[in-house]
């Protein structure tokens, strides 16, 4: 039996992508970035809030790092809350130690539970980025164009009246979404995702919406939770990283951006946590390096725009 | 191929002790070819009977966003550092990258790389076509690779590895020199074909840097190391006969900032070492042949 024609003819075979979201750039070639007081590299830190219903819903998937065993899952449940109540903390002392600031991309659900650490993260000078409701809450092109709306709506909604600030910035559970997802961030006056991961710098959609990429290979979850290293390979690789790129920006004499994606119950528990705090003090007295909250680095790129 | 049989009949069972020595020009004993797979991965391709192009309902954003950081980053960061080691590319090209992205690809030419045809895209499967259709691919691949590079194509490595039990017959009969899908050794091989005169290359899935990455979960510097350990060893059984050592990369892996500059450090190490046969693929099948 063949393929149905129509398999090998490719309607979208042009010049440019085959989608019309945002156009193709070199990053080699772009015009230059710099960031404040002539950085080079900036590094987003990326904390994530999340909270897991111990009832996990499969529709239109179940997020990563959701329940496993069958119910009740008091083992990934209990695991996920000690992120929210005990390893969060000491992340944010490692943030305050080292004089950097993060952005935290916090469920609505975490936000109206617990209010004292909104209270910290707020204190602590770092930006709240909308993360869906809670983990549950995800995003795929199977949901309904009024499912998808009323779930981003309700989100920014419940998130703004818990933490009494607006959130410029989106991060989908599993960087997933729909067709429909940038236009109805945009529609939500969001300024910014982190969801493609395809560059070093900001860039632009086609509808105005900024995207911040966030490295799925440089978090924690990727390189602890899944590649199984240890913390202290995972600070490695983090040099590593910003050893290039600095090394890098100095010959384009352009900017990058080094994403670091952090999971309170990943990094945060008592034998890793040093590995960041090591990793933070060192890259914080590095002449090339701007800790900066998502938005910051936004902003300072649109500027340059 | 011989099809429905359990032996495939693709080759002839050859071992590795007391085979003929192959010498590699100025007396190296191990051919190194590096091979960047240029792709093109579709954000909503149609989906075919026998394989899904992407886990997640379409779009896949970071699956796709993150094949898309090769021809907008890591391409030039991973192209740069064969260039300052003396590798040439030999490019695993979906071939509509020439349309989608001719900068890529005019890169790649510029600095004096190969190209040989990995499919039109690597969201479409040659499971289940026909011979017509078959061909068309094949006719399709030569004609954009000559018309955006100026060279003919000499080798194929099926989109996303998937074949039919004709494929090999046909890019032999279309007067190609070699597949690089065939992993039975580590020197270069006749393959049995109707027509044609078709060589494997070693191209291989273990030091691929998506298998070191996605399958293994290596750390960049456990990658590198892996790659020094396999030209160590293939560099002295050279000395016996000549083998070959390919360097499958993927840039949105291996050009990823936490991994460039381990894997820079394995190609300094390799290209120092005076065994090393810095080549395309086309020039290795060129000398293998000379000496059958």
């Amino acid at each position: 039996m063949s393929l149905d024609p129509s398999y090998i003819e490719y309607p979208k075979r042009r010049e440019g992508y085959d989608h019309d979201y945002y156009e193709w750039s070199n990053i080699h070639t772009r015009a230059p970035v710099r960031w404040p007081e002539d950085k080079s590299v900036a590094i987003f830190l990326c904390v994530s809030l999340e909270y897991f219903p111990i009832t996990p819903e499969d529709e239109p998937f179940r997020a990563p790092g959701h329940m496993v065993t069958p119910y009740p899952d008091y083992r990934h449940y209990t695991v996920r809350d000690y992120g929210n109540r005990v390893a969060v903390f000491r992340m944010l002392d490692a943030f305050a130690k080292a004089g950097v600031k993060a952005s935290f991309a916090v469920n609505a659900a975490v936000a109206e539970r617990y209010p004292k650490l909104i209270e910290a993260v707020q204190a602590g000078g770092h930006e709240i980025v909308a993360h869906s409701t809670d983990m549950n809450g995800t995003i795929a092109s199977s949901m309904s164009e009024a499912d998808e709306r009323a779930l981003v709506g309700d989100a920014l909604a419940r998130l703004e009246a818990a933490t009494g600030e607006k959130a410029r910035g989106w991060l989908s559970i599993a960087r997933s979404q729909s067709w429909r997802t940038v236009d109805l961030l945009k529609e939500h006056g969001l300024s910014y995702c982190c969801d493609w991961v395809n560059d070093e710098l900001p860039w632009r959609f086609r509808n105005g919406l900024a995207n911040l990429p966030l490295s799925v290979d440089l978090s924690d979850r990727q390189i602890v939770a899944v590649q199984q290293h240890s913390a202290e390979a995972w600070a490695q690789m983090m040099r590593d990283a910003f050893d290039w790129l600095s090394d890098e920006a100095a010959a384009q004499t352009s900017a990058r951006v080094l994403p670091m994606q952090l999971t309170p119950y990943i990094m945060g528990q008592p034998f890793r946590i040093a590995a960041l705090e090591d990793l933070l003090t060192d890259l914080a007295n590095r002449e090339q390096s701007w800790f900066a909250s998502g938005s910051d680095i936004v902003s300072s790129w649109e500027a340059q725009q | 191929m011989q099809e429905g049989a359990a032996d495939p009949g693709l080759y002839d069972y050859h071992p590795y002790n007391n085979r003929k020595k192959i010498t590699w020009p100025e007396g190296k004993t191990c051919a190194v070819w590096v091979a960047p797979n240029l792709e093109y991965y579709e954000v909503d391709p149609p989906i075919g009977p026998h394989r899904k192009p992407w886990p997640k309902p379409h779009p896949d954003v970071v699956g796709y966003s993150y094949r898309d950081h090769s021809n907008r980053v890591s391409h030039w960061r991973m192209a740069d550092v064969m260039d300052r080691h003396g590798f040439p590319g030999s490019v695993s090209l979906s071939v509509a990258l020439c349309q989608h992205h001719p900068e890529v690809v005019a890169d790649g030419v510029s600095r004096g790389w190969e190209f040989f045809s990995h499919g039109i895209y690597n969201t479409r499967y040659s499971y289940g076509m026909d011979e017509a259709q078959e061909r068309a691919i094949i006719e399709d691949s030569i004609k954009t690779v000559q018309d955006a590079t100026g060279q003919r194509i000499r080798g194929w490595l099926a989109p996303a590895l998937t074949h039919t039990p004709r494929t090999l017959d046909l890019i032999a009969e279309y007067g190609l020199d070699y597949t690089c899908d065939l992993y039975h050794d580590d020197q270069v091989q006749h393959v049995k074909t109707a027509s044609g005169n078709l060589a494997s290359i070693p191209y291989s899935l273990e030091v691929n840097d998506h298998y070191g990455f996605n399958v293994y979960g290596m750390a960049g510097r456990e990658y590198a190391d892996s790659l020094i350990k396999q030209f160590e060893r293939l560099a002295d059984e050279g000395e016996k006969s000549g083998t070959v050592m390919c360097i499958p990369l993927h840039a949105y892996l291996i050009g990823q900032p936490h991994r460039i500059g381990p894997f820079e450090e394995a190609l300094r190490h390799i290209a120092a070492d005076p065994r090393c046969w810095k080549a395309r693929a086309g020039d290795i099948i060129d000398s293998w042949r000379a000496q059958q």
